[in-house]
C-alpha cells in the first residue's frame, strides 16, 4: 500500500535536527526568515505518491502512468536548463565542525534561491551533512532508477591516512558536494524530486522521513539480489553495449591519467626538494664575493619564486584536477549500474514476453511498463551523454586555464 | 693587451678524432687526437686568406703544456684544462671519456684553454707555448729541455702540506681562503645542479605519457576526439623540449667548471707564495744563526747551548788556528747567506707584484665573465618558461575547442 508522505509540517525556530547544534550562528541563519513552509506544497501528488511506494520489489517506472507527459515536460524542459529561465538554485559552503557526545562531523551550508510558487519564501539555509547527501542520493537512485544521479564524493576515508577535518579535505569534498547538487538541479526531472526539495528546506521531519527511507531501503535489498543476481539478455541493444564498452574504456583512461597527474605530481615534488637545496647554494657565493654577490643573491632569489610557483601548481593539481578525474570515474560507475539495470529491465521484459508466448496470457501491463522503462532509459542516457561531453569540455578548459596560470606564474618570476 | 697572440691568431681545435697506438709501456690504447688550426690574422685584412696551419694534439700534451707553465710562471694565474673525467653527471649523461658528447665538449674546452693563454699579457709570449701550436714534431723534447721538471717543486705536489710561516702575508692568506671556500660552493653548486637537472627530466618526460593516453582515449571519443589528440600531440613535444633544453644548460656548466678550475690555478699561486716566504724565513733564520755561531766563536762566549760547546769543555778546548778556519768558513757563509736573503727578498717583492697584478686581471676577468654566463643562464630559463607557456597554450587551444 503506497503511503502517503506526511505534509512537510512547519518547523519552529529549532528543528529536532538543528537542536544539538552549539553554534549560534548557524541557527540564527535559519531563524531569519519565518521557516513556515505551507503544508502542501503544489508537487503533482502523484509523483510523491509513486516516489515511496514500491510493489513487490521490482523496481518501478515512478511515473509511468504519466511517462507520455513527462516525456512532454521533458521536452519543455529541456529549454528551461538555460540559467536564465532556471528557478532554483543551490549552494554548498560554509563547512562547520560539530562536536557532540556521540561523534564528530562537518555540516555544510546548504543555500537555496528559488523562484517557484510551490515554496513560501524565495530563499531558503539549511545545514546538512554528508549522510544527508548520501540519503539525497539513495532515494533520488530509488525513485529515478532509470536517470544517471551524479556521484557523490567517496564516503569512507582511511582513517589513518587522511585528515577527515583538514581544511583541504572538507573543501575538496564541499566542492565535490556543491557540484553533486548544481548537477541535480540542473537535470530537467531530478530537479523537482520530492526528495531535494526535502533536503533543501528546513524540515523536523527529514529524520523520520529518513527512517522511513531506511525501512524501503530493506525492501530494495530484494532488489538489489536482482541486479547482483544472474540475469540472461537475448540480445543487448548494440546502442547500449556501446556505451558500455564506451565506460569501461573511458574508466580506464581516465584511471591512467590519474595514475599520471600523480607520478607527475610527485616528480615535481622531488624537483622541489632538490631546487629548495639549489638556491641557496648561490646565497652562499654571494656572500663570497664582492662585485657579484648581487646578481647571485639575485639568482637565489628567483630559484626561491620558483619553488613556491611550483608548489602552488602542485596544490592546486592535487585540489582541483585530481578530485575531477576520480568524480567522473565514479559518475561512470554508476553510468554503468544502470546500464545493468536497463539490461535487467530488458531481461526482464524478454522473460515476461517468454511467459505470455507461453502461457498465452493476456499481461500487457508489466512488459509496456518494462518498455515504456526501457525507451525512458535510451532517452536520458542519450540526453546526460551529451550532457557530460559538454561538461567535460568545461572541466578541461578549466584545468588547462589552471595549468597555464602556472607556467604564466614561473616566467614571472623568472628575471634577470 | 696588444701584444696579445690572440690578436693576431685565429685558434681553434676544429676536430677530434679517434686514434689507436702503443703507448709508451707498448700496451695498444685509445685515445682522442684534436686538430688545432691557426691562422695568421693580419693578412687577412689584405685581402687574402693566409693558410691554415694545423697540427694534432691529445689531451696529455695539452696537461704537459700547463705544468710548464704553471712551473715557469708561478705568480701566474694559469687558465685550467677541463676537466680529465666526466664528473658531475646526471643520469642522462654519460661518464665514458669516450662519448660523442664528452668529447665534443672537451674541445670547446680545449678551444677555450688555447685562447685564454693566447689571450693573457704574458703567457702569449712564450716560445713552448708558440711551438706548441705550430710546431708538431720534436715539440716534447723542447719541452723537456727546459727542464723545467727541475724547478717544479715537489713540495707543493703535497697539496694540503703546511708551510709554517711566521710572517703570512694576510692577503694572500686571505686569497687562498677565498680560493677554498670557492672551490667548495661551485663544486657543491655543480653537484646539486646535475640532481636538479635530473628530475626536471624526469617531469618533463613523464608528462609525454599523457600523449600516449589522450591518443588512446581520443579513439573512442568522438566530439573529444581532435581536441584530444593534439593536445596529446603537444604533451610529446613537451616532454621531447627537454633534451634541448639541458644540453644548453650543460654549456652553462661547463663555464662554472671552468672557474671551479681556476679556483685550483689561485689556490697553486698562494701555495707558491708561502713556499717563498717559508724558504726566505728559513734562509734567515740560518743566517741569524751562523751569525750568532760566528760571534760566539769570535768573542769565546757561549751563549747558547750547543753541543760542540758542550764537547770542546769536555774534551778540551780547540786550538785559536782551528776557531780562525771556522770564523772564516762562517764569513763566507754568512756573506753568502746575505746575498742569498737579498736576492731572495727581491724574488718576493717582483713576485708579489707580479702575482697581484695577475691576480687583479684574473678578478676582473672572472667577475666579467661570471655574470655573463649567469645572464645566459636566466636567459636560457626564461626561454625554458616561453616554450612552456607556448605548449600549454597550444594544448588549451585544442582543449577549448573539443
Amino acid at each position: 500500500a503506497a503511503s502517503a508522505p506526511k505534509p512537510l509540517p512547519s518547523s519552529g525556530p529549532k528543528s529536532l535536527r538543528e537542536m544539538p547544534h552549539p553554534l549560534a550562528t548557524s541557527s540564527s541563519e535559519e531563524m531569519g526568515p519565518a521557516l513556515t513552509p505551507s503544508p502542501d506544497l503544489l508537487l503533482p501528488r502523484s509523483i510523491a505518491d509513486k516516489d515511496l511506494s514500491l510493489p513487490n520489489g521490482t523496481p518501478v517506472d515512478t511515473s509511468s502512468p504519466a511517462s507520455s507527459s513527462s516525456l512532454l515536460n521533458r521536452l519543455q524542459l529541456d529549454d528551461d536548463l538555460d540559467v536564465e529561465t532556471r528557478d532554483l538554485f543551490v549552494t554548498v559552503d560554509d563547512p562547520k565542525k560539530h562536536v557532540c557526545t556521540m561523534e564528530t562531523y562537518i555540516t555544510y551550508r546548504v543555500t537555496t534561491k528559488t523562484t517557484r510558487a510551490e515554496f513560501d519564501l524565495p530563499e531558503y539555509s539549511v545545514r546538512r551533512r554528508y549522510q544527508d547527501f548520501d540519503w539525497l542520493r539513495n532515494k533520488l537512485e530509488e525513485s529515478q532508477p532509470t536517470h544517471l544521479i551524479p556521484p557523490l564524493p567517496e564516503k569512507f576515508v582511511v582513517k589513518g591516512v587522511v585528515d577527515r577535518f583538514s581544511e583541504e579535505f572538507v573543501e575538496t569534498r564541499r566542492k565535490a558536494l556543491d557540484k553533486f547538487l548544481k548537477r541535480i538541479t540542473d537535470h530537467p526531472v531530478l530537479n523537482f524530486q520530492m526528495q531535494l526539495l526535502t533536503f533543501v528546506i528546513p524540515s523536523e521531519d527529514l529524520n523520520a522521513y529518513k527512517k522511513q527511507g531506511m525501512a524501503l531501503l530493506s525492501k530494495m535489498g530484494e532488489s538489489v539480489k536482482y541486479v547482483t543476481g544472474g540475469y540472461k539478455l537475448r540480445s543487448r541493444p548494440l546502442e547500449f553495449a556501446a556505451i558500455g564498452d564506451y565506460l569501461d574504456t573511458f574508466s580506464l583512461k581516465l584511471g591512467t591519467i590519474d595514475r599520471i597527474a600523480q607520478r607527475i605530481i610527485k616528480e615535481q615534488l622531488e624537483y622541489l626538494v632538490e631546487l629548495r637545496e639549489y638556491g641557496p647554494v648561490y646565497s652562499t657565493w654571494g656572500g663570497l664575493e664582492v662585485e657579484l654577490s648581487e646578481p647571485l643573491e639575485g639568482v637565489s632569489a628567483c630559484i626561491g619564486n620558483c619553488c613556491t610557483a611550483l608548489e602552488e601548481l602542485s596544490e592546486d593539481m592535487t585540489e582541483d584536477f585530481l578530485p575531477v578525474l576520480r568524480e567522473y570515474i565514479l559518475y561512470a560507475e554508476s553510468m554503468k549500474n544502470v546500464l545493468k539495470k536497463r539490461d535487467q529491465v530488458q531481461a526482464e521484459y524478454e522473460a515476461k514476453l517468454e511467459a505470455v508466448a507461453l502461457k498465452r496470457e493476456d499481461r500487457p501491463k508489466v512488459p509496456t511498463d518494462v518498455e515504456k522503462c526501457q525507451d525512458r532509459v535510451e532517452c536520458f542516457n542519450a540526453d546526460l551523454k551529451a550532457d557530460m561531453e559538454r561538461w567535460q569540455n568545461n572541466k578541461r578548459q578549466d584545468f588547462r586555464q589552471l595549468l597555464m596560470g602556472m607556467a604564466d606564474k614561473n616566467i614571472q618570476y623568472y628575471e634577470k | 693587451m696588444e701584444d696579445c697572440l690572440a690578436k693576431k691568431m685565429e685558434i681553434t681545435v676544429s676536430e677530434a678524432e679517434k686514434r689507436t697506438g702503443r703507448n709508451a709501456m707498448n700496451i695498444q690504447e685509445t685515445y682522442t687526437a684534436y686538430l688545432i688550426e691557426t691562422r695568421a690574422v693580419e693578412s687577412q685584412s689584405e685581402g687574402q686568406c693566409a693558410p691554415v696551419e694545423s697540427l694534432w694534439r691529445r689531451y696529455s700534451e695539452f696537461e704537459l703544456l700547463r705544468n710548464y707553465l704553471s712551473v715557469t710562471y708561478p705568480h701566474i694565474v694559469v687558465p685550467p684544462l677541463p676537466e680529465k673525467r666526466a664528473d658531475f653527471v646526471w643520469h642522462k649523461l654519460s661518464a665514458d671519456n669516450m662519448d660523442p658528447d664528452f668529447v665534443e665538449r672537451r674541445r670547446i674546452g680545449l678551444e677555450n684553454f688555447l685562447l685564454r693563454v693566447a689571450s693573457h699579457p704574458v703567457l702569449c709570449q712564450d716560445r713552448i707555448f708558440y711551438a706548441f701550436l705550430m710546431q708538431e714534431a720534436g715539440w716534447k723534447e723542447m719541452v723537456n729541455e727546459t727542464g723545467f721538471q727541475l724547478k717544479a717543486d715537489s713540495r707543493l705536489k703535497a697539496l694540503n702540506a703546511t708551510f709554517r710561516v711566521k710572517n703570512p702575508d694576510k692577503r694572500f692568506t686571505e686569497l687562498k681562503h677565498y680560493s677554498d671556500e670557492l672551490q667548495s660552493v661551485i663544486s657543491h653548486l655543480l653537484r646539486v645542479r646535475a640532481r636538479v637537472a635530473d628530475r626536471l627530466y624526469g617531469v618533463y618526460k613523464v608528462h609525454g605519457n599523457y600523449g600516449r593516453v589522450f591518443s588512446e582515449w581520443s579513439a573512442i571519443e568522438k566530439e573529444m576526439g581532435d581536441g584530444l589528440q593534439s593536445a596529446g600531440h603537444h604533451m610529446d613535444v613537451y616532454a621531447a623540449s627537454i633534451d634541448d633544453i639541458l644540453e644548453e644548460e650543460e654549456h652553462y656548466a661547463d663555464q662554472l667548471k671552468e672557474y671551479l678550475f681556476y679556483a685550483e690555478a689561485l689556490r697553486a699561486v698562494c701555495r707558491k707564495h708561502e713556499l717563498m716566504q717559508y724558504d726566505l724565513e728559513m734562509a734567515a733564520q740560518d743566517l741569524t744563526s751562523k751569525k750568532q755561531q760566528c760571534e760566539e766563536l769570535a768573542t769565546g762566549t757561549v751563549r747558547t747551548f750547543s753541543l760542540k760547546g758542550m764537547t770542546s769543555k769536555l774534551f778540551g778546548q780547540e786550538t785559536p788556528e782551528q776557531r780562525e778556519a771556522k770564523i772564516k768558513v762562517l764569513e763566507e757563509q754568512i756573506q753568502e747567506g746575505e746575498e742569498q736573503l737579498k736576492s731572495k727578498n727581491l724574488e718576493g717583492r717582483d713576485f708579489v707584484k707580479s702575482a697581484w697584478a695577475d691576480i687583479e686581471r684574473f678578478k676582473e676577468q672572472k667577475n666579467h665573465d661570471l655574470k655573463e654566463a649567469l645572464i645566459s643562464y636566466a636567459v636560457m630559463q626564461i626561454s625554458m618558461c616561453k616554450k612552456g607557456i607556448q605548449v600549454w597554450t597550444n594544448a588549451k587551444e585544442c582543449f577549448s575547442k573539443m
